[in-house]
């Protein structure tokens, strides 16, 4: 990808995610939000990971934002405009961020492999097609070797293969997660218990 | 700036920007604007009308007898009168609404549902080889190998459009329209996202051009009569697969906001819905951006279900003739690339006449039923269709 490219959408996403907290009125800052996504899909399309560029757009943008949207519009929208920032929360938030930073640049500084560029080492197809893992799926293979990545199904056979039991624990958190809401948004009548 | 320049591959830049100019402006604008004159001329057959029959050449303004209607057939030119109408008419802005928004929706109901035909494969590849261009040319935009995820992801941003129109227009009647939308079209994603999967595990692709490539070599989805496709196991997987595809097309009609579930701009209800409040041109982009979204819709359902742009029994047809009517990549002749890209829009339209048949046919549901059909219903047999798939797919495995 053109590196500008990467600058554009880069600023893109920053741009919007700064608008999130900066907007006064929460649809804005709601759709900058979604907006904001649909630059990092942008990123993640560039790095070739089609898939998870696709699904941050398809469940991201696509789904939760406009469930965000939704509770949102029911908001009485020029009290909320007229609302201060409360202070202590801001301060919290700005430490919260310089931590996060800081963090990320004490990694990125013992982390070497970074300053190793694409061509310096080229993701080799060919090479790849011929691991053992990969020649059990025939569809995988077939495409590694005609020169494409196919991002999905190495995606998928790396969770369903390495991770499988993490998969079935996250997915069983969200069985519970979603449960819990049902119970929760029940309204309690009197004389019934709650089930 | 040099190494910015080279950094492009121009060749493939100004492949793909002849493709989308052909595509979107050349074939599906105007497939818009004439689905627009089919539905009312096809409710008009329905309902023993005659429909908008009179718009032609309009000779009479120079003073002469008649107009002229072209191929005979009347009405041909009025999807230009209407948009002539469209654009003459008052743009009017009411006092209330949030300005920006209320002029983002319009455009975001329309965007995405153009978006989404980047990688719709409309034809299996031009060979332009007597044109001095070498390799063939693939008629897709995009190939992307995640083309059904790609379309799902982008169609679902334009319920912002509608959302928006609803919230922007602070009005009543259209807010009302845009919370229906939302929670319609998001329901209903489910079910249509679960729906594909019986599909894809028969592929074993995510490329929207190799399912075409992969039915036109073994046999459409709904239609497996040559090549693999004449084998026990696809007979047998035919089942999960006309299932796949009822509650995939059921869906469709909901996420397209199409009669029997247009309950977000249900006029008994809600006066016009989410665009009650737009007039001129703006209303004009919501009512072309269903019309796309359907037509990209269709182009969904064809490229999984029908073959995409294969031409039926093509493998035969080529034995028979001793002309090549079947896909091979690298060797398919010109005149084939041609008929490809005819065959996938006829299905096309084959499936717009489709949708307006079942407009004009069924009466619009109630909410509550729509809600309780999507979640109820659908989601769960779209997820047991999924494992009876799987089942199958097992104990008669493919070649």
């Amino acid at each position: 990808m053109p590196s500008f490219l990467f600058y554009l959408f880069a600023a893109i996403t920053l741009g919007f995610g700064l608008n999130v907290i900066l907007a006064r009125n929460p649809v804005t800052s709601a759709l900058s939000l979604a907006v904001s996504f649909v630059g990092l899909a942008a990123l993640f399309i560039s790095l070739d990971a089609y898939f998870i560029g696709i699904i941050q757009i398809l469940v991201y943008t696509g789904a939760v934002m406009v469930l965000f949207l939704f509770i949102i519009m029911l908001l009485d929208i020029q009290k909320e405009e007229a609302k201060r920032a409360n202070t202590a929360a801001v301060i919290g938030g700005v430490v919260l961020a310089v931590v996060l930073t800081l963090q990320v640049a004490a990694v990125l500084g013992v982390f070497k492999e970074g300053a190793v560029t694409t061509e310096q080492r080229a993701l080799s197809m060919e090479v790849a097609s011929k691991r053992e893992d990969v020649a059990q799926v025939k569809t995988i293979q077939k495409d590694l070797a005609a020169g494409t990545l196919p991002d999905a199904k190495l995606m998928g056979m790396t969770l369903f293969e390495q991770y499988g039991f993490h998969l079935q624990a996250i997915g069983l958190l969200l069985l519970v997660g979603t449960v819990g809401v049902v119970v929760l948004s029940k309204r309690e009548s009197p004389g019934k218990p709650v089930v | 700036m040099q190494s910015l320049l080279a950094s492009f591959d121009l060749p493939l830049l100004i492949a793909s920007l002849i493709k989308i100019v052909f595509l979107v402006f050349l074939v599906i604008l105007p497939m818009v604007a004439y689905s627009v004159y089919a539905e009312r001329r096809v409710s008009a057959i329905i309902q023993d009308r005659v429909g908008p029959n009179r718009t032609g050449i309009p000779l009479t303004l120079l003073g002469f007898k008649k107009d002229i209607q072209i191929f005979g057939i009347g009405g041909l030119l009025q999807p230009m009168a209407d948009g002539l109408k469209f654009i003459l008419k008052e743009d009017f802005t009411p006092r209330s609404v949030n300005t920006f928004y209320y002029w983002l929706a319009p455009c975001l109901t329309m965007v995405p549902a153009l978006m989404t035909a980047a990688v719709m494969p409309f034809g299996s590849e031009l060979d332009l080889s007597w044109a001095g261009l070498g390799a063939p040319f693939k008629m897709v935009i995009a190939d992307l190998n995640v083309g059904p995820l790609y379309m799902f992801a982008i169609s679902s941003l334009g319920v912002y459009g509608i959302v928006l129109a609803g919230w922007a227009s602070n009005s009543k009647y259209p807010f009302l329209g845009g919370v229906r939308a939302s929670a319609q079209m998001i329901s209903y994603e489910i079910s249509l996202g679960l729906s594909i999967i019986p599909a894809i595990m028969i592929f074993g692709e995510l490329n929207l051009g190799k399912m075409s490539a992969y039915q036109d070599a073994n046999g459409w989805l709904l239609l497996p009569f040559w090549g693999e496709g004449l084998s026990l196991s696809r007979l047998v997987l035919l089942v999960p697969i006309v299932i796949s595809f009822v509650v995939f097309s059921i869906s469709l009609f909901a996420e397209t906001n199409r009669t029997p579930f247009d309950l977000p701009e249900c006029e008994t209800e809600l006066v016009a819905g989410y665009h009650t409040e737009y007039s001129s041109m703006k209303f004009a982009l919501f009512f072309l951006g269903e019309y796309a979204a359907m037509i990209i819709g269709s182009g969904l359902a064809v490229t999984l279900f029908f073959g995409g742009w294969s031409i039926p029994f093509g493998p035969w047809l080529s034995e028979w003739t001793g002309l090549q009517f079947h896909y091979e990549a690298g060797n398919t002749p010109f005149y084939t690339g041609l008929l490809h890209i005819g065959t996938f829009f006829a299905k096309i339209v084959g499936c717009i006449i489709f949708f307006v048949w079942v407009r004009w046919t069924l009466p619009r549901f109630r909410f509550d039923q729509l809600m309780k059909l999507g979640w109820l219903v659908f989601f769960e047999v779209a997820l047991l269709n999924v494992f009876l798939t799987a089942l199958l797919l097992w104990l008669v495995p493919l070649k």
